[in-house]
């Protein structure tokens, strides 16, 4: 399996040489492979976070190696291969649902009717194909991260990485996007590597679970799920969900079940 | 947990600490920029441009100013103006004269912004208290703030001196005191309302939920959360005690204050032009003045407070 | 309202019932007939006072914008006229009428429209540079995933956001222009704007006709508030969720 994303032996330190210095993460090594749909999660302060926009290259690595589809991230991003939710939607007021879903082709210099094309298409797949023209604020916030995933997956990149982007929706809205997010992802083939603070959702979307640690942040374990890909409402409450639940809350105490870094 | 806090602290004074020297350089420079941008106006711009008697044009509109003495006194003038008697073979010294008219309108306006505050809060107290009576207020307050209310200024004119309330005699600072507090009453009332009716409808559940009465939810809910909307309600207010008590003093002819002397100094113009400047620098200090007592104040009250909201 | 109503009934019986004498106070009754009777002097005032104020809130806000885009631009620009500005705030610069007064001549407007003028870029400027400066966390952090030049940032990002701003900042302005326009009256020359008109008639003591001509100056700040926030709603229209300033 080729690897769409390498973090080799990553620490990163912030403040460092002054009194408020912040060790984030400490020797930190992950592997994810094409495909992979991959969760970091962990108690406040792990550096799950961190890791991301080390990944995004919106941080830079005090020390150790990260390559992005091959490339340093600093060229993956100039090369936009990959895509990125936030917590916040963080759509444009001013623009429309679908200009802002143009936002990266813009930038890149997609001319006008290719990317009103893509927009279209974007809304197609997540499933809000008449609110083009509509404005952001008109949009419920679950509506919202919609177009704001269908933004981050306009170009078609080969990754997607998202920062707790369901946050702050209700539980509801939560399963229910989750359940959207797998079905974008197989339909595109993308890579995710998904940032959260809820074990269920965690277990519900990845293939791996990376467990993380604080002080300084550190991964404690690797949990596969291995949950049979089409997942459906019966998943939520087969019996292999719940022991997975269980093992990825063991791991986060400090009981790491199997495989995984241990250091302590 | 307290360590964490008097860290953050002392992180705070000496942040502030170096910022706060940063505006004061770049302040120093801008006037510095103005003096010189005003004297090579008046000394080469000006004379090379031929308005040293008349206004100069700008695409047909008279828009640049006469570049003489009269009309434009050099900056040393404005300097050496200060020492200068206050009239021909007066024995005091214009800035004799200027200091103590500032002191004089500082002291109203300290006194029109205490009447404000005092009307404002206890406003705001009752609007909160009495929700019919804030449905009433409430859209006068906001209509307040967009009418000139400063046009209201030379009403007093004619009372000075002639009205007796309550044994009361009105004089002419009366009239000005009175426009400054009428003026702060608007931005202290709305800010203190805001900040009194700020606290969540959970934090007031959990007072009603320990039986406590309006007014201890008064004094340990409502008015430590107004602080934070009253800072910046503050500073409106202050502005606007000076501006009233400034138009007032002009309007009303109140010789004590500094706002008459830029009046009656302009009027000696043809005479001595440079007097006016004295007043005008000493009703600037008026105005920082105040604007430095209500930042002190602000520090020592509101110390432990977050950051502050945006009135 | 029914305060309003109370109020001016309150005021009328109040003044008749004292037998409050005529120059101190006119109850509304004949503060109405009086601005009934001068009508077209009291309009004409309002478009000397108004013209005035429009003139300064235009150049006010053109060269506030100017300024703006100059600070995001050169930094330093900023850093001299904040300090500027928020002196501005505590001082009533109004009296620098009397600076301009001579430098122009005895019945020119521009010194009041310069005051207003400056009224207006103070306001604008620090409401424009905030709107530059107030970028999200995200906002930033996605320009930033996107590798967008700063040219990019800026045309995209950072000026649209600021426009939000620059409609606030012109709401706030407008019926501070109008304050200026009329306080700078009362500093001597022309005699035909609203502040001259309100100073001359209230000292002669004709108090009717004198709130008359305040009524006047309350229409035209209103007038203006209301059409630069009738301009902010329209334009900036996502902000009809947030909590007006």
């Amino acid at each position: 399996m080729t690897l769409a994303v390498e973090v080799i032996d990553v620490h990163k330190v912030f403040n460092a040489g002054h009194s408020q210095r912040v060790e984030a993460l400490a020797a930190v090594d992950v592997m994810v492979g094409e495909g992979e749909f991959v969760s970091l999660i962990g108690p406040s302060g792990c550096g799950k976070s961190t890791l991301l926009r080390l990944v995004a290259d919106l941080l830079e690595p005090t020390a150790g190696r990260i390559a992005v589809n091959g490339k340093t991230p600093r060229q993956a991003r100039l090369d936009q291969d990959y895509g990125m939710a936030f917590q916040q939607a963080g759509l444009f007021d001013w623009r429309t649902v679908a200009k802002n879903i143009e936002l990266p082709l813009e930038l890149k210099g997609w001319d006008k009717a290719k990317r009103r094309d893509r927009a279209l298409e974007m809304l197609e797949l997540v499933k809000l194909p008449d609110r083009a023209d509509a404005m952001p604020w008109q949009l419920s916030g679950g509506q919202q991260q919609r177009i704001a995933i269908a933004r981050a997956l306009a170009s078609h990149p080969s990754l997607l990485l998202m920062d707790e982007p369901f946050g702050a929706l209700d539980e509801m809205t939560r399963e229910h996007m989750q359940a959207e997010l797998l079905r974008i992802c197989a339909a595109t083939k993308t890579t995710v590597i998904f940032v959260t603070h809820s074990i269920p959702e965690a277990v519900y979307l990845s293939d791996r679970v990376v467990v993380m640690s604080a002080g300084p942040g550190r991964i404690t374990s690797i949990v596969s799920v291995g949950l049979d890909r089409s997942r459906d409402e019966g998943t939520r409450e087969a019996k292999q969900f719940y022991d997975k639940i269980t093992e990825v809350r063991e791991a986060l105490r400090g009981n790491p079940v199997g495989a995984g870094r241990d250091d302590r | 947990m307290n360590k964490q806090v008097v860290n953050k602290q002392v992180v705070n004074k000496q942040v502030v600490k170096s910022r706060s020297l940063r505006p004061l350089v770049f302040g120093v420079l801008a006037l510095a920029l103005l003096l010189a941008a005003w004297e090579s106006y008046r000394n080469w711009i000006g004379p090379w441009l031929g308005t040293e008697r008349n206004v100069g044009t700008v695409f047909g509109f008279k828009l640049l100013p006469r570049a003489n003495d009269l009309a434009m006194p050099s900056v040393f003038d404005m300097a050496r103006e200060f020492g200068e008697p206050q009239t021909r073979g007066s024995a005091t010294s214009v800035v004799e004269v200027v200091a103590e008219a500032t002191l004089n309108s500082l002291l109203l306006a300290l006194a029109a912004l205490a009447v404000g505050v005092l009307v404002g809060i206890s406003a705001a107290i009752v609007m909160t208290r009495f929700d019919f009576v804030r449905r009433g207020l409430m859209p006068w307050l906001v209509i307040s703030q967009t009418i000139p209310l400063i046009a209201l200024a030379p009403l007093t004119v004619t009372w000075g001196g002639q009205i007796s309330i309550l044994g009361f005699e009105w004089e002419k600072w009366t009239s000005a005191v009175v426009l400054g507090a009428f003026l702060s009453f608007f931005p202290i009332a709305v800010g203190a309302l805001r900040g009194f009716s700020s606290p969540t409808s959970e934090s007031l559940e959990l007072m009603d939920s320990y039986a406590a009465s309006w007014w201890s939810t008064w004094r340990k809910l409502r008015l430590p959360a107004a602080l934070a909307y009253l800072t910046p309600a503050m500073r409106l207010a202050a502005s606007a005690a000076v501006f009233g008590v400034i138009v007032s003093e002009i309007t009303v002819g109140l010789t004590d204050g500094v706002g008459f002397l830029i009046l009656s100094y302009l009027q000696e113009g043809t005479s001595r032009p440079a007097k006016v400047y004295t007043a005008i620098a000493g009703t600037v200090v008026l105005g920082l003045a105040m604007a430095s007592l209500i930042s002190l104040g602000d520090r020592y009250f509101a110390r432990h407070l977050p950051k502050e909201t945006t009135a | 309202m029914v305060f309003g109503v109370v109020f001016l009934g309150a005021w009328e019986v109040f003044v008749r019932w004292q037998h409050v004498r005529p120059f101190v106070l006119a109850p509304p009754s004949k503060v109405w007939a009086a601005g009934a009777n001068n009508l077209e002097g009291i309009v004409d005032a309002m478009k000397v006072s108004g013209g005035n104020a429009l003139l300064g809130l235009l150049f006010g806000t053109v060269l506030g914008c100017l300024v703006a885009l100059f600070t995001a631009a050169v930094r330093w620009i900023g850093e001299i006229v904040n300090p500027l500005a928020i002196a501005v705030n505590a001082i009533p610069i109004v009296v620098l009428v009397a600076i301009f007064t001579r430098m122009y001549e005895a019945d020119s407007e521009t010194p009041r429209r310069i005051m207003t003028t400056l009224t207006a870029f103070f306001v604008v400027f620090i409401n424009v540079s905030r709107g530059l400066r107030e970028n999200s966390a995200t906002h930033n952090e996605l320009m930033q995933s996107y590798a967008a030049t700063t040219r990019q940032k800026f045309l995209k990002l950072r000026l649209p956001n600021a426009s939000s701003f620059l409609f606030t900042g012109i709401r706030v302005a407008a019926p501070l222009t109008v304050i200026t326009a009329i306080v700078a009256e009362y500093f001597g020359g022309n005699r035909n704007g609203l502040g001259a008109s309100i100073s001359g008639f209230f000292s002669i003591s004709k108090k009717d006709v004198g709130l008359a001509y305040v009524a006047g100056a309350s229409v035209l700040g209103l007038l203006f508030f209301l059409l630069a926030a009738v301009l902010e709603y329209v334009s900036v229209p996502w902000q009809r969720r947030r909590v007006s300033k």
